[in-house]
Protein backbone atom coordinates (compact mmCIF):
# COMPACT_ATOMS: atom_id res chain seq x y z
CA UNK A 1 0.00 0.00 0.00
CA UNK A 2 1.39 3.27 -1.10
CA UNK A 3 2.21 5.74 1.77
CA UNK A 4 -0.45 8.63 2.28
CA UNK A 5 1.07 12.17 1.14
CA UNK A 6 1.69 15.03 3.53
CA UNK A 7 1.94 18.53 2.39
CA UNK A 8 2.31 21.50 3.77
CA UNK A 9 -1.08 24.12 3.61
CA UNK A 10 -0.01 27.52 6.11
CA UNK A 11 3.28 28.75 7.07
CA UNK A 12 3.88 31.29 9.82
CA UNK A 13 6.63 32.78 11.68
CA UNK A 14 7.95 35.38 14.02
CA UNK A 15 11.84 35.47 14.19
CA UNK A 16 14.94 37.79 14.09
CA UNK A 17 14.81 38.90 10.30
CA UNK A 18 11.11 39.53 10.48
CA UNK A 19 7.23 38.74 12.13
CA UNK A 20 5.78 37.12 9.34
CA UNK A 21 6.47 34.94 6.61
CA UNK A 22 6.42 37.89 3.60
CA UNK A 23 9.31 40.35 5.61
CA UNK A 24 11.15 37.11 6.37
CA UNK A 25 11.66 35.59 3.42
CA UNK A 26 12.97 39.02 1.96
CA UNK A 27 15.17 39.81 4.27
CA UNK A 28 16.32 36.02 3.72
CA UNK A 29 16.96 36.32 0.30
CA UNK A 30 18.23 39.78 0.42
CA UNK A 31 21.13 38.66 2.65
CA UNK A 32 19.83 40.61 5.85
CA UNK A 33 20.82 40.03 9.38
CA UNK A 34 18.75 39.49 12.25
CA UNK A 35 21.32 39.52 15.10
CA UNK A 36 22.16 42.87 16.86
CA UNK A 37 22.51 44.43 20.51
CA UNK A 38 20.50 43.08 22.71
CA UNK A 39 18.52 46.09 24.38
CA UNK A 40 15.90 44.44 26.55
CA UNK A 41 18.12 43.69 29.64
CA UNK A 42 21.36 44.71 31.47
CA UNK A 43 24.11 42.78 29.06
CA UNK A 44 27.17 44.47 31.54
CA UNK A 45 27.99 40.98 33.54
CA UNK A 46 27.62 38.97 30.44
CA UNK A 47 30.30 37.72 28.06
CA UNK A 48 28.21 37.98 25.24
CA UNK A 49 26.50 40.90 24.42
CA UNK A 50 24.24 40.29 21.42
CA UNK A 51 21.53 37.74 20.24
CA UNK A 52 18.86 37.33 17.48
CA UNK A 53 15.86 38.88 19.16
CA UNK A 54 12.11 39.09 17.67
CA UNK A 55 11.69 42.77 17.14
CA UNK A 56 9.09 45.48 17.22
CA UNK A 57 6.61 42.80 18.84
CA UNK A 58 4.60 44.28 21.68
CA UNK A 59 2.69 40.76 23.43
CA UNK A 60 0.00 43.50 25.62
CA UNK A 61 -0.87 45.03 22.02
CA UNK A 62 -1.59 41.66 20.25
CA UNK A 63 -3.25 39.51 23.17
CA UNK A 64 -4.54 42.16 25.31
CA UNK A 65 -2.35 42.25 28.88
CA UNK A 66 -5.09 39.98 30.66
CA UNK A 67 -3.94 37.09 28.28
CA UNK A 68 -0.43 38.30 27.93
CA UNK A 69 0.82 38.40 31.24
CA UNK A 70 -0.89 34.61 31.68
CA UNK A 71 2.25 33.58 28.76
CA UNK A 72 5.96 33.39 28.66
CA UNK A 73 7.02 35.00 25.75
CA UNK A 74 7.39 31.63 24.14
CA UNK A 75 3.84 31.25 24.41
CA UNK A 76 2.99 34.82 22.92
CA UNK A 77 5.51 34.10 19.95
CA UNK A 78 4.13 30.31 19.54
CA UNK A 79 0.37 31.94 19.42
CA UNK A 80 1.16 34.93 16.79
CA UNK A 81 3.06 32.34 14.55
CA UNK A 82 0.27 29.60 14.95
CA UNK A 83 -2.37 32.38 13.77
CA UNK A 84 -0.59 33.72 10.53
CA UNK A 85 0.16 29.87 9.53
CA UNK A 86 -3.80 29.05 9.77
CA UNK A 87 -4.82 32.19 8.51
CA UNK A 88 -2.20 31.37 5.12
CA UNK A 89 -3.88 27.81 5.40
CA UNK A 90 -7.13 29.70 4.88
CA UNK A 91 -8.77 28.23 7.95
CA UNK A 92 -10.95 29.90 10.04
CA UNK A 93 -8.92 30.94 13.34
CA UNK A 94 -12.73 31.72 14.81
CA UNK A 95 -13.91 28.46 14.85
CA UNK A 96 -12.16 25.38 16.54
CA UNK A 97 -10.27 23.29 14.61
CA UNK A 98 -12.02 20.20 16.82
CA UNK A 99 -10.51 16.78 17.67
CA UNK A 100 -9.38 15.39 13.62
CA UNK A 101 -6.82 18.25 14.22
CA UNK A 102 -3.17 17.65 16.09
CA UNK A 103 -0.52 19.88 17.56
CA UNK A 104 2.98 18.58 17.68
CA UNK A 105 5.31 21.49 19.14
CA UNK A 106 9.28 21.17 19.81
CA UNK A 107 10.86 23.60 21.91
CA UNK A 108 15.19 22.91 23.70
CA UNK A 109 13.71 24.60 27.00
CA UNK A 110 10.29 26.01 27.01
CA UNK A 111 9.29 28.76 29.18
CA UNK A 112 12.98 29.57 30.41
CA UNK A 113 12.14 33.61 30.97
CA UNK A 114 9.69 32.49 33.53
CA UNK A 115 12.07 29.93 35.06
CA UNK A 116 14.69 32.56 36.02
CA UNK A 117 12.39 35.28 36.91
CA UNK A 118 10.45 32.56 39.96
CA UNK A 119 13.74 31.61 41.14
CA UNK A 120 14.91 35.86 41.35
CA UNK A 121 11.68 36.09 42.93
CA UNK A 122 12.24 33.50 45.42
CA UNK A 123 15.76 34.22 46.31
CA UNK A 124 14.45 38.16 46.42
CA UNK A 125 10.82 37.19 48.30
CA UNK A 126 10.55 33.90 49.60
CA UNK A 127 8.52 30.82 48.33
CA UNK A 128 4.94 32.93 49.13
CA UNK A 129 5.17 35.45 46.55
CA UNK A 130 6.33 33.42 43.42
CA UNK A 131 4.16 33.88 40.54
CA UNK A 132 1.12 31.15 40.45
CA UNK A 133 1.81 31.22 36.89
CA UNK A 134 5.32 30.60 36.96
CA UNK A 135 4.56 26.77 36.46
CA UNK A 136 2.11 26.99 33.49
CA UNK A 137 4.38 29.43 31.96
CA UNK A 138 7.75 27.57 31.94
CA UNK A 139 6.31 23.62 31.24
CA UNK A 140 8.21 22.73 28.13
CA UNK A 141 4.90 22.49 26.92
CA UNK A 142 3.22 25.73 27.89
CA UNK A 143 2.89 26.67 24.25
CA UNK A 144 1.65 23.47 22.70
CA UNK A 145 -1.04 23.91 25.33
CA UNK A 146 -2.04 27.65 24.95
CA UNK A 147 -2.02 27.06 21.22
CA UNK A 148 -4.47 23.86 21.62
CA UNK A 149 -6.44 25.89 23.31
CA UNK A 150 -6.76 29.47 21.80
CA UNK A 151 -7.64 27.33 18.47
CA UNK A 152 -9.27 24.40 19.93
CA UNK A 153 -6.88 22.02 18.71
CA UNK A 154 -8.67 18.83 20.24
CA UNK A 155 -6.85 15.94 18.45
CA UNK A 156 -3.53 14.32 19.71
CA UNK A 157 -0.68 16.77 21.28
CA UNK A 158 2.48 16.01 21.79
CA UNK A 159 5.82 18.21 22.98
CA UNK A 160 9.55 17.08 21.67
CA UNK A 161 11.63 18.30 23.50
CA UNK A 162 15.19 17.08 21.81
CA UNK A 163 17.19 20.30 22.45
CA UNK A 164 18.32 22.05 18.71
CA UNK A 165 16.44 19.16 16.61
CA UNK A 166 13.21 19.65 18.39
CA UNK A 167 11.02 21.19 16.20
CA UNK A 168 12.49 18.83 12.79
CA UNK A 169 11.65 16.19 15.37
CA UNK A 170 8.27 17.70 15.79
CA UNK A 171 7.92 17.69 11.80
CA UNK A 172 8.85 14.42 11.62
CA UNK A 173 6.71 13.36 14.04
CA UNK A 174 3.50 15.06 12.44
CA UNK A 175 4.15 13.61 8.96
CA UNK A 176 4.11 10.30 10.69
CA UNK A 177 0.86 10.63 12.57
CA UNK A 178 -0.62 11.74 8.80
CA UNK A 179 1.20 8.93 6.74
CA UNK A 180 -0.69 6.48 9.35
CA UNK A 181 -3.94 7.92 9.15
CA UNK A 182 -4.54 9.28 12.94
CA UNK A 183 -5.33 12.28 11.68
CA UNK A 184 -5.55 14.09 8.79
CA UNK A 185 -4.16 17.47 9.72
CA UNK A 186 -1.57 18.68 12.23
CA UNK A 187 -0.40 22.10 13.58
CA UNK A 188 3.28 21.47 13.69
CA UNK A 189 6.25 23.75 14.39
CA UNK A 190 8.74 25.22 17.38
CA UNK A 191 9.75 28.02 19.70
CA UNK A 192 12.09 29.51 21.58
CA UNK A 193 12.35 32.71 23.21
CA UNK A 194 15.83 31.86 25.74
CA UNK A 195 17.73 34.65 24.58
CA UNK A 196 17.55 35.90 28.61
CA UNK A 197 20.77 36.65 31.07
CA UNK A 198 20.80 33.28 32.58
CA UNK A 199 20.62 31.13 29.66
CA UNK A 200 22.87 33.34 27.30
CA UNK A 201 25.30 33.11 30.66
CA UNK A 202 24.94 29.54 30.54
CA UNK A 203 25.54 28.63 27.00
CA UNK A 204 28.19 31.37 27.00
CA UNK A 205 29.83 29.16 30.31
CA UNK A 206 30.39 25.79 27.62
CA UNK A 207 32.08 27.71 25.26
CA UNK A 208 29.01 27.73 22.55
CA UNK A 209 28.83 31.01 22.02
CA UNK A 210 30.05 33.76 19.80
CA UNK A 211 31.82 36.51 21.64
CA UNK A 212 32.16 38.87 19.13
CA UNK A 213 30.98 41.56 20.94
CA UNK A 214 32.45 43.83 18.18
CA UNK A 215 30.38 42.95 15.60
CA UNK A 216 27.22 41.33 16.29
CA UNK A 217 26.07 40.92 12.93
CA UNK A 218 29.28 39.59 11.61
CA UNK A 219 29.46 37.10 14.33
CA UNK A 220 27.38 34.48 12.93
CA UNK A 221 29.54 32.72 9.98
CA UNK A 222 29.25 29.31 9.55
CA UNK A 223 31.78 27.52 7.62
CA UNK A 224 33.98 30.37 7.46
CA UNK A 225 37.41 29.76 9.07
CA UNK A 226 36.89 32.61 11.42
CA UNK A 227 33.95 31.15 13.09
CA UNK A 228 33.61 31.39 16.80
CA UNK A 229 30.54 29.76 18.06
CA UNK A 230 26.65 29.97 17.59
CA UNK A 231 24.18 33.13 18.12
CA UNK A 232 21.64 32.79 20.15
CA UNK A 233 18.25 33.56 18.54
CA UNK A 234 14.82 33.60 19.35
CA UNK A 235 11.76 32.48 17.15
CA UNK A 236 8.85 30.51 16.53
CA UNK A 237 7.70 28.92 13.53
CA UNK A 238 4.34 26.48 12.24
CA UNK A 239 3.45 24.41 9.76
CA UNK A 240 0.06 23.64 8.76
CA UNK A 241 0.63 20.06 7.51
CA UNK A 242 -2.27 17.96 6.13
CA UNK A 243 -2.72 15.04 3.60
CA UNK A 244 -2.33 15.56 0.26
CA UNK A 245 -6.09 14.19 -0.16
CA UNK A 246 -7.35 16.61 2.92
CA UNK A 247 -5.64 19.72 1.43
CA UNK A 248 -6.81 18.70 -2.50
CA UNK A 249 -10.50 18.26 -0.89
CA UNK A 250 -10.79 21.71 0.62
CA UNK A 251 -8.92 23.56 -2.22
CA UNK A 252 -5.98 24.82 -0.43
CA UNK A 253 -3.40 26.13 -1.41
CA UNK A 254 0.25 23.71 -1.58
CA UNK A 255 3.62 24.88 -0.91
CA UNK A 256 5.20 21.43 -0.80
CA UNK A 257 5.46 18.00 0.21
CA UNK A 258 6.98 16.46 3.78
CA UNK A 259 8.61 13.13 1.85
CA UNK A 260 10.85 11.90 4.09
CA UNK A 261 11.94 12.14 7.88
CA UNK A 262 15.10 10.60 8.92
CA UNK A 263 15.66 10.83 12.91
CA UNK A 264 18.98 8.90 14.94
CA UNK A 265 21.29 9.44 18.12
CA UNK A 266 25.07 9.99 18.58
CA UNK A 267 25.20 8.32 21.94
CA UNK A 268 28.16 9.63 21.85
CA UNK A 269 28.29 12.64 23.37
CA UNK A 270 26.26 15.26 25.34
CA UNK A 271 26.94 18.17 23.31
CA UNK A 272 29.98 17.18 20.67
CA UNK A 273 28.92 15.55 17.33
CA UNK A 274 30.28 12.36 16.99
CA UNK A 275 33.52 12.01 15.17
CA UNK A 276 32.60 12.31 11.29
CA UNK A 277 29.06 12.84 12.03
CA UNK A 278 28.40 9.26 12.27
CA UNK A 279 24.60 9.92 13.84
CA UNK A 280 24.19 12.66 11.13
CA UNK A 281 24.72 10.66 7.90
CA UNK A 282 22.47 7.62 9.25
CA UNK A 283 19.42 10.37 9.79
CA UNK A 284 20.16 11.87 6.38
CA UNK A 285 20.18 8.58 4.92
CA UNK A 286 17.00 7.74 6.41
CA UNK A 287 15.75 10.65 5.35
CA UNK A 288 16.62 9.93 1.55
CA UNK A 289 14.85 6.20 1.98
CA UNK A 290 12.35 7.44 3.87
CA UNK A 291 11.57 10.19 0.65
CA UNK A 292 12.07 7.26 -1.66
CA UNK A 293 14.81 8.95 -3.54
CA UNK A 294 18.50 8.70 -4.24
CA UNK A 295 20.71 11.17 -2.59
CA UNK A 296 22.15 12.69 -6.50
CA UNK A 297 17.62 14.08 -6.53
CA UNK A 298 18.66 16.53 -3.77
CA UNK A 299 19.42 20.46 -5.06
CA UNK A 300 19.36 21.71 -1.92
CA UNK A 301 20.81 21.30 1.72
CA UNK A 302 19.48 23.67 4.14
CA UNK A 303 22.44 23.01 6.53
CA UNK A 304 22.37 22.57 10.41
CA UNK A 305 25.50 25.11 10.36
CA UNK A 306 25.71 26.73 13.77
CA UNK A 307 29.32 28.37 13.52
CA UNK A 308 30.77 26.78 15.93
CA UNK A 309 34.19 24.82 15.45
CA UNK A 310 32.75 21.15 15.62
CA UNK A 311 29.22 20.95 14.19
CA UNK A 312 30.52 22.58 10.58
CA UNK A 313 33.20 20.94 9.94
CA UNK A 314 31.77 17.67 11.16
CA UNK A 315 28.50 18.22 9.23
CA UNK A 316 30.59 19.16 6.23
CA UNK A 317 32.02 15.56 6.47
CA UNK A 318 28.36 13.86 6.75
CA UNK A 319 26.98 15.54 3.71
CA UNK A 320 30.38 14.51 1.77
CA UNK A 321 30.27 10.49 3.34
CA UNK A 322 26.19 10.55 2.28
CA UNK A 323 26.20 12.14 -0.90
CA UNK A 324 30.19 10.93 -1.99
CA UNK A 325 31.49 12.57 -5.48
CA UNK A 326 28.12 14.82 -5.85
CA UNK A 327 29.01 16.65 -2.37
CA UNK A 328 30.34 19.26 -4.78
CA UNK A 329 27.79 19.60 -6.86
CA UNK A 330 25.12 20.34 -3.89
CA UNK A 331 23.82 23.83 -3.33
CA UNK A 332 23.98 24.29 0.54
CA UNK A 333 23.72 27.12 2.66
CA UNK A 334 23.38 27.99 7.41
CA UNK A 335 20.30 30.52 7.09
CA UNK A 336 21.49 30.59 11.11
CA UNK A 337 24.02 33.11 9.56
CA UNK A 338 21.04 35.73 9.28
CA UNK A 339 18.72 34.46 12.26
CA UNK A 340 21.46 33.09 14.91
CA UNK A 341 20.37 30.07 16.07
CA UNK A 342 16.44 29.49 16.81
CA UNK A 343 17.56 26.27 19.19
CA UNK A 344 14.08 24.27 19.42
CA UNK A 345 12.73 26.51 17.07
CA UNK A 346 15.28 25.93 14.36
CA UNK A 347 14.25 22.96 12.59
CA UNK A 348 10.78 24.33 11.98
CA UNK A 349 12.17 27.91 10.82
CA UNK A 350 14.08 26.00 8.50
CA UNK A 351 11.89 23.48 6.86
CA UNK A 352 10.03 27.01 6.37
CA UNK A 353 12.84 28.15 4.39
CA UNK A 354 13.47 25.11 2.39
CA UNK A 355 9.51 24.85 1.54
CA UNK A 356 10.14 28.50 0.25
CA UNK A 357 13.42 28.15 -1.64
CA UNK A 358 11.80 25.30 -3.55
CA UNK A 359 8.53 27.47 -4.06
CA UNK A 360 10.21 30.75 -5.54
CA UNK A 361 13.46 29.26 -6.89
CA UNK A 362 15.57 30.91 -4.41
CA UNK A 363 18.68 30.03 -1.78
CA UNK A 364 18.78 31.99 0.62
CA UNK A 365 23.03 32.40 1.18
CA UNK A 366 25.07 31.54 3.69
CA UNK A 367 26.27 35.07 5.01
CA UNK A 368 29.64 36.35 6.37
CA UNK A 369 31.52 33.35 4.82
CA UNK A 370 34.46 35.13 3.43
CA UNK A 371 37.59 33.05 4.50
CA UNK A 372 37.82 29.34 3.03
CA UNK A 373 38.26 26.49 5.42
CA UNK A 374 40.07 23.20 4.79
CA UNK A 375 37.76 21.15 6.87
CA UNK A 376 34.64 23.12 4.91
CA UNK A 377 35.11 23.33 1.04
CA UNK A 378 31.78 22.91 -0.01
CA UNK A 379 29.30 25.23 -1.83
CA UNK A 380 27.82 26.85 0.69
CA UNK A 381 26.15 29.48 -1.39
CA UNK A 382 28.27 32.43 0.23
CA UNK A 383 26.75 35.62 0.85
CA UNK A 384 24.34 35.87 -2.26
CA UNK A 385 21.68 34.24 -3.01
CA UNK A 386 21.25 32.00 -5.67
CA UNK A 387 18.16 31.78 -8.58
CA UNK A 388 17.97 28.02 -9.58
CA UNK A 389 15.57 25.43 -10.47
CA UNK A 390 14.71 23.22 -7.02
CA UNK A 391 12.62 20.08 -7.03
CA UNK A 392 14.01 19.01 -3.68
CA UNK A 393 16.01 20.23 -0.53
CA UNK A 394 17.25 18.54 2.84
CA UNK A 395 17.12 20.36 6.20
CA UNK A 396 19.64 18.93 9.21
CA UNK A 397 18.85 19.45 12.31
CA UNK A 398 21.16 18.46 15.60
CA UNK A 399 20.69 19.07 19.02
CA UNK A 400 23.19 18.66 22.35
CA UNK A 401 21.76 15.12 23.39
CA UNK A 402 22.69 13.55 20.25
CA UNK A 403 19.61 14.40 18.65
CA UNK A 404 19.54 14.48 14.97
CA UNK A 405 16.26 15.48 13.18
CA UNK A 406 16.61 15.55 9.30
CA UNK A 407 13.77 16.10 6.76
CA UNK A 408 13.43 16.19 3.06
CA UNK A 409 10.62 18.29 1.23
CA UNK A 410 9.67 17.71 -2.45
CA UNK A 411 8.13 20.37 -4.57
CA UNK A 412 5.48 18.35 -5.95
CA UNK B 1 -9.48 53.15 55.46
CA UNK B 2 -13.08 53.76 53.81
CA UNK B 3 -14.78 51.54 51.76
CA UNK B 4 -14.61 53.14 49.03
CA UNK B 5 -10.54 53.81 49.17
CA UNK B 6 -10.48 49.83 49.62
CA UNK B 7 -12.51 49.72 46.61
CA UNK B 8 -10.63 52.11 44.52
CA UNK B 9 -7.56 50.49 45.33
CA UNK B 10 -8.32 47.13 44.56
CA UNK B 11 -9.95 48.13 40.85
CA UNK B 12 -6.48 50.18 40.57
CA UNK B 13 -4.68 46.64 40.93
CA UNK B 14 -6.94 44.38 38.62
CA UNK B 15 -6.80 47.28 35.78
CA UNK B 16 -2.80 47.94 36.20
CA UNK B 17 -1.53 44.87 37.49
CA UNK B 18 -4.14 41.87 36.11
CA UNK B 19 -5.24 44.02 32.57
CA UNK B 20 -8.49 44.14 33.32
CA UNK B 21 -10.57 46.91 31.45
CA UNK B 22 -11.17 49.50 34.38
CA UNK B 23 -15.00 49.65 32.99
CA UNK B 24 -15.46 46.04 34.21
CA UNK B 25 -14.09 46.55 37.52
CA UNK B 26 -17.91 47.33 39.95
CA UNK B 27 -18.76 46.29 43.19
CA UNK B 28 -21.29 43.33 41.62
CA UNK B 29 -19.17 42.23 39.43
CA UNK B 30 -17.94 38.50 39.84
CA UNK B 31 -14.88 37.42 40.06
CA UNK B 32 -15.07 34.54 37.64
CA UNK B 33 -17.64 34.84 35.00
CA UNK B 34 -17.84 38.72 34.92
CA UNK B 35 -13.71 39.34 34.86
CA UNK B 36 -12.43 35.92 33.49
CA UNK B 37 -10.19 35.29 36.59
CA UNK B 38 -9.78 31.74 36.84
CA UNK B 39 -8.40 29.79 39.80
CA UNK B 40 -4.60 30.92 39.41
CA UNK B 41 -5.78 33.87 38.53
CA UNK B 42 -7.31 34.30 42.18
CA UNK B 43 -3.70 33.15 43.50
CA UNK B 44 -2.23 35.93 41.86
CA UNK B 45 -5.52 38.90 43.27
CA UNK B 46 -4.46 37.49 47.06
CA UNK B 47 -0.84 38.18 46.40
CA UNK B 48 -1.18 41.17 45.20
CA UNK B 49 -4.28 42.52 47.99
CA UNK B 50 -1.56 40.70 50.58
CA UNK B 51 1.44 43.16 48.76
CA UNK B 52 -0.41 46.23 48.10
CA UNK B 53 -2.45 45.90 52.35
CA UNK B 54 0.63 44.42 54.41
CA UNK B 55 -1.99 41.43 55.24
CA UNK B 56 -1.92 37.93 55.06
CA UNK B 57 -4.69 36.03 53.61
CA UNK B 58 -5.83 32.26 54.56
CA UNK B 59 -7.16 30.20 51.77
CA UNK B 60 -10.73 29.41 54.40
CA UNK B 61 -11.17 33.39 54.36
CA UNK B 62 -11.73 33.09 50.53
CA UNK B 63 -14.38 30.80 50.71
CA UNK B 64 -17.80 32.90 50.19
CA UNK B 65 -15.50 35.61 48.23
CA UNK B 66 -16.92 35.63 44.80
CA UNK B 67 -17.59 39.36 43.59
CA UNK B 68 -15.52 42.26 43.94
CA UNK B 69 -17.69 43.39 46.78
CA UNK B 70 -16.92 40.72 48.68
CA UNK B 71 -13.29 41.28 48.09
CA UNK B 72 -13.17 44.35 49.05
CA UNK B 73 -15.68 43.82 52.46
CA UNK B 74 -13.21 41.10 53.79
CA UNK B 75 -9.95 43.06 52.83
CA UNK B 76 -11.43 46.37 54.90
CA UNK B 77 -12.15 44.21 57.99
CA UNK B 78 -8.93 42.98 58.01
CA UNK B 79 -7.21 46.44 57.61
Amino acid sequence: MSKRRVVVTGLGTINPLGNNVSDTWNNLINGVSGVDYINSFDTDELPVKFAGEVKNFDANEYLGKQQARKLDRSGHLSIHATEEALKDAGLDTEERLGSEVGIVFGTGIGGIGATEQAVRTYDERGASRINPLAITQLMPNSSTGQVAIKFGIEGPSLTITTACAASANAIGEAKNMIQNGIVDMVIAGGTESGTTAMTIGAFAQIRALSTNNENPKEACRPFDKNRDGFVMGEGSTVLVMESEESAKKRGANIYGYISGYGATTDAHHITAPAEGGKGAVEAMKKALADAEISNEEVDYINAHGTSTPANDKNETAAIKTVFGDMAHQLNISSTKSMTGHLLGGGGAFESLVSLLSLKNNIIPPTINLNNPDEDCDLNYTPNVALKKDLSIAMSNSFGFGGHNGVLVFKKD
Amino acid sequence: MELNEVFEKVKGLFVEDLGIDESKVTMEAKLEEDLEIDSLGIVEVVMAFEDEFEIEIDDDELADVSTVGQAVNLLHSKI
